[in-house]
């Protein structure tokens, strides 16, 4: 990816705060999800952001420009919680499930600081967007 | 004829060089300041990458340097400018609350510091069309 202006840089920061908001959809979506299986149960997702410099040098540009971009999406290990549901259609010989381990109140505070995040880029470009546009009207 | 001709030219060079100068510092100004919008823009765009470096420019020493006003002009392309190595007064942040994921973007400094450089693209941005105005004024002789 190619980052020459500042609308490169939100375009790549703006997605990768768009992944993390899809990752905590899934992630609430599937926070009682149960499996008959231990390996099979559920486990969080999240995304791991690394920085694109604007330079080909992959460091410090001396043009300053550098964006975000998910490098990968990582599963959390976490322990799924071995429950014991008899009664439940999907419970292994012994009577237990395997339900997946979401921390709801962790997924909200991932969400409103992505939300945040996605805003400020937004407002970022924006603003620079209405400068330049006066500056396309110097002199009239 | 083509002695005359060049004279002409020389004045019209004159000339333009005179209206380069009237304009020259608001535009090094504006053209600074829309890079250091960009950089400020990414160090944004990184709030949440974790250590990540949030970079800043030393407006005035840049400008100065630009301008040829720094402790040593530079009149020429092959002149370094002095200061930092390089010529681009490029640093890195010194945070106040540094976090422990290594990143040293904090939202709020950013933010003030983008607001304060868009204000002050306006300015420069006023000051220039004044100039134009100005200039388009003495041409007219209203």
């Amino acid at each position: 990816m190619i980052v020459k202006n500042v609308f490169d840089v939100a375009k790549s920061a703006m997605s990768a705060q768009m992944v993390r908001l899809n990752t905590v959809s899934s992630n609430m979506a599937n926070a009682q999800t149960v499996s008959d299986t231990k390996e099979g149960a559920y486990r969080p997702l999240r995304p791991v952001f690394e920085t694109v410099y604007g330079d080909q040098m992959g460091q410090a540009g001396r043009d300053g420009l550098s964006t975000t971009r998910v490098r990968e999406v990582v599963t959390l290990d976490r322990e799924p919680v071995r429950a014991y549901r008899p009664d439940h259609p999907m419970a292994d010989e012994e009577g237990f499930v395997y339900e997946s381990v979401v921390n709801t109140d962790e997924e909200m505070v991932e969400m409103l600081e992505a939300s945040r995040q996605y805003q400020n880029v937004l407002e970022t470009v924006s603003t620079l967007r209405t400068l330049m546009a006066r500056t396309v009207k110097m002199g009239q | 004829m083509a002695c005359k001709d060049r004279t002409n030219q020389q004045k019209g060079s004159r000339m333009t060089d005179t209206f380069r100068d009237h304009l020259s510092v608001f535009s090094t100004s504006l053209s600074l300041r829309e890079q250091r919008g960009a950089m400020l823009a990414s160090n944004i765009a990184n709030a949440a990458t974790p250590g990540f470096k949030a970079r800043d420019m030393d407006f005035q020493s840049v400008l100065a340097s630009e301008v040829g006003a720094g402790p040593m002009a530079v009149s020429d392309a092959r002149h370094f400018a002095t200061g930092t190595p390089g010529g681009a007064q490029t640093g890195y942040r010194v945070p106040v609350n540094p976090s422990l994921d290594g990143n040293t973007v904090e939202l709020a400094v950013e933010q003030m510091e983008f607001a304060e450089n868009s204000l002050r693209y306006q300015t420069s941005l006023t000051l220039l069309n004044r100039r134009i105005s100005g200039l388009m004024q003495a041409m007219k002789g209203e």
